[in-house]
């Protein structure tokens, strides 16, 4: 309740969590609202926003733009979420170990980790993507991939910081192992800082997912809102809705996320206050 | 009686909503005048600190703030004032020095431009006359080769030495009243007594006005003409040292006294003859820092050749100041350390030397309770679960780890439903009692006590020494008990062993150890325990 209440103190992050959940309810009800496939070609094409019974008009091939954009929501959503959690079970586990044992495990964890660091990840996950034939499977993981590593770092700054706790002193004097002690004791208490960085993380799934679908190399049996901008590409200036549309879903979503991720952060402030005597 | 330079009347501070209560300071009045040393003692959550905040213009506006009551500095409404005026009072006429001295000066100014500022802020001079005077100062306050403290930077000093800047600081346009909020909480014994004595010469010498909050009534009896004795946001009580000392009023500065141990001992029966549990042998814990450029690296000896044995039942206990080694000695007889070199034998199996996974089952026998009471639960845990954890580990059926819970709950004098909630809930006392519940759920034969009451009021403390005696008596538990408290250690141990620099200086039993001291520095230790002259008249 009180985090409730701190998160809704931030206005914004109470516009980004209705807009999101909109999206959200978008995704749900997409069968509902257009029931036939979004590929299926509904009409003449190149019909504006509003003729002919479509919402937001056709595109290049007479598919209807709302319809793909409700579908849409679903996949990207769904890439998103998916992503971040490859990128969180990597990185936390990652920068548990690392941050834990110090010393030359470390070490060889760090170095392992600088060096997707240094490769940038959009190219490495062009790369990846194309290596390992587009697909969902592909996609995710390999946004999962180039993800991971500052994720890593946050987890292994936290762990640092808490072993040296004398909660987890006691833990060691007691006998606890450990996986137990990593899991059990240290991890509950590094989580804030690694929940507020996922929620971004899933904005920037979203457009990466959609930049490669933009460049033509996301999951061909998917119909993304990157994909539909991309596909418009050619046509921008004679048809300017079927990029426009799916262009501010990218950019609504991606802001709502943010804003949740800012309201995450000021919610959780730290209890841990040390209390001195006054 | 001198003139009277501050005059607090009817002074209430609130806070916000939601707060425990509604003010932190609940109408009180007092005065102060030239050429005497007010201590307002108290304990936590008194509002004493919120008094001298107030004094000073420094409270957290505009959530907490003076509503009612007058400040008068020599007939002047100091909290009508406006900004400016008291940004000229404040250094000027009313100084103010702190608690902790490293946050309270800039750590990348060095020392001289430090005090240089807050000279230029009022009454600007020549560079020229600027060294001379902040040389002038830093010699007032005792600094030994100013010429080179001048360019310091703070984390290059000791304690002591930064009280000493601070303490120069409020000093350097001669202020009329020096407020000094609890100034040698943080330091050493034997720090704490020189910056005492540094406070009152300077006093006599300028004939200052000093208001001393503090906690300790060892402080109080060593420097104060006057005392008034805070509780709940209220003056108790007020008056002489003398008078309050010998003979307090009111209940609440009885049991106050009370609770303050005697630093005298009581002669204990000798327990050599019990078995020994535990006998550390010449151990020796150096911290290394390696460097890359060869003789860039710095080592710390931290524990030299350090012998101790512990008998059954028996407390030893260990007292030194910080930097002493006695709390990474306590942390290497848990194997929370690795030790360089030494034996230490449990019940003739040397510890030192097994492995992680060998030194599983001897955990049971050997258990630590830590000093910070905030920082030794985790705060995501339920308390319950915090206690039954350590038998959880080694294999105890949860069944039975959770009547030993309660068991321990209902010891160490907490509720049952305590093991329901999360550790915020509870006051610091009841924390540490918590953390003694861990440490017994083991049901460990040897107990090392790290410091576990010097973050606790005076009040709360006998009480939680009340429950270790108990303890330790109903399971003839043999008992660590690391401390820097004199009197705490005359009250509680059996023998007591000294540490400097690494080393025991000196270890006997308690009783003989205080009335005839051999090793210097035990001597000068026992000098400088504050009101150390004086024997509380109440209590024990």
């Amino acid at each position: 309740m009180d985090f409730l209440r701190r998160f809704a103190r931030n206005k914004g992050a109470v516009v980004g969590a209705v807009v999101l959940s909109a999206v959200v309810l978008l995704a749900l009800a997409a069968p509902l609202l257009f029931p036939e496939d979004p590929w299926e070609i509904l009409g003449p094409p190149f019909r504006r926003p509003g003729e002919m019974g479509f919402l937001l008009g056709t595109d290049t091939l007479g598919r209807d733009v709302a319809a793909g954009i409700a579908h849409g929501a679903r996949v990207t959503l769904l890439l998103s979420l998916v992503s971040t959690a490859v990128a969180l079970s990597i990185g936390v586990v990652l920068g548990a170990v690392a941050g834990y044992h110090g010393g030359w495990v470390d070490d060889v964890v760090m170095r392992f980790t600088e060096f997707f660091q240094t490769i940038p990840n959009f190219i490495l996950l062009v790369v990846l993507v194309a290596i390992f034939t587009p697909s969902i499977t592909s996609i995710v993981v390999a946004i999962g991939i180039v993800s991971w590593p500052p994720l890593a770092r946050i987890v292994r700054g936290e762990f640092l910081t808490l072993r040296s706790r004398e909660f987890v002193q006691a833990a060691h004097v007691l006998g606890q192992s450990s996986p137990r002690i990593i899991f059990g004791e240290i991890l509950p208490n590094a989580l804030s800082p690694v929940i507020v960085s996922a929620s971004l993380m899933v904005a920037t799934a979203v457009l990466l997912e959609s930049a490669l679908s933009f460049l033509g190399l996301g999951d061909p049996n998917l119909m993304s809102w990157g994909y539909m901008i991309g596909a418009a590409r050619t046509v921008i200036r004679q048809a300017w809705w079927i990029s426009f549309f799916p262009g501010v879903a990218i950019a609504l979503t991606v802001l709502a996320l943010n804003l949740v991720g800012e309201g995450l952060s000021d919610a959780m402030n730290p209890r841990l206050a040390r209390k001195g005597r006054a | 009686m001198d003139i009277v330079l501050l005059d607090v009347g009817g002074l209430v501070v609130s806070l916000p909503g939601g707060a425990e209560r509604a003010h932190a300071v609940d109408g009180i009045s007092f005065t102060l005048a030239r050429n005497e040393i007010l201590c307002i003692v108290g304990e936590s959550g008194s509002g004493k600190s919120m008094t001298a905040h107030a004094i000073m213009g420094l409270l957290p506006q505009p959530h907490v703030r003076a509503t009612a009551g007058r400040i008068l500095y020599q007939g002047e409404d100091v909290l009508a004032a406006a900004p400016a005026r008291l940004r000229a009072l404040r250094g000027r006429k009313l100084g103010m020095i702190f608690q902790e001295p490293m946050t309270a000066l800039h750590p990348i100014m060095r020392v001289e431009a430090q005090i240089a500022e807050v000279i230029q802020h009022h009454a600007p001079m020549e560079r020229a006359a600027l060294r001379a005077r902040v040389t002038e100062l830093l010699l007032a306050v005792g600094l030994p080769d100013p010429e080179r403290l001048r360019r310091s930077w703070p984390h290059r000093l000791s304690g002591g030495q930064r009280q000493r800047v601070m303490i120069a600081m409020a000093l350097a346009l001669g202020p009329d009243i020096l407020i000094a909020d609890e100034p040698t909480t943080a330091l050493d014994v034997t720090t704490q007594a020189q910056i005492l004595a540094l406070i009152r010469q300077i006093q006599a010498e300028r004939q200052m006005g000093v208001l001393l909050i503090t906690h300790d009534f060892g402080v109080v009896a060593e420097v104060a003409d006057r005392v008034a004795v805070m509780q709940h946001g209220r003056i108790v009580e007020i008056g002489p040292v003398a008078q309050i000392l010998e003979d307090p009023q009111h209940d609440y500065t009885r049991s106050l006294i009370a609770a303050v141990p005697r630093l005298m001992a009581a002669p204990r029966p000798p327990r050599a003859d019990a078995p020994v549990v535990l006998e550390a042998e010449r151990v020796r814990k150096t911290f290394r820092q390696r460097s890359w450029i060869p003789g860039r690296g710095t080592e710390v000896a931290a524990v030299k050749d350090v012998s101790l044995a512990l008998h059954r039942g028996e407390t030893v206990g260990l007292v030194g100041e910080s930097g002493s080694g006695k709390s990474t000695f306590a942390r290497c007889v848990v194997r929370l350390l690795e030790t360089d070199g030494g034996a230490i034998r449990l019940h003739g199996t040397d510890i030192a030397q097994l492995g992680r996974r060998a030194m599983r089952p001897y955990r049971t026998r050997i258990q630590m309770v830590f000093q910070d009471p905030y920082a030794s639960l985790n705060p995501r845990r339920r308390v319950g679960d915090i206690i039954a954890a350590g038998p959880l580990a080694h294999g105890v059926a949860r069944a039975e780890a959770q009547r030993r819970t309660r068991e321990l709950l209902s010891l160490v004098g907490l509720d049952d439903r305590a093991a329901e909630r999360y550790p915020h809930e509870f006051s610091g006392g009841q924390r540490q009692r918590i953390g003694l519940a861990r440490a017994l759920a083991m049901q460990p034969e040897i107990l090392v006590a790290d410091e576990p009451v010097s973050a606790l009021d005076v009040s709360v403390q006998a009480q939680v020494l009340a429950l270790l005696a108990d303890v330790r008596a109903r399971f003839d538990l043999a008992m660590l008990f690391i401390t820097h408290d004199l009197r705490v250690a005359a009250q509680v141990c059996d023998r007591v062993a000294v540490m400097y620099r690494g080393e025991i200086v000196e270890l006997r039993p308690t009783a003989e150890l205080f009335a005839d001291p051999r090793h210097p520095y035990v001597r000068d230790l026992l000098a400088a325990v504050p009101g150390r002259r004086w024997l509380p008249a109440v209590g024990t």
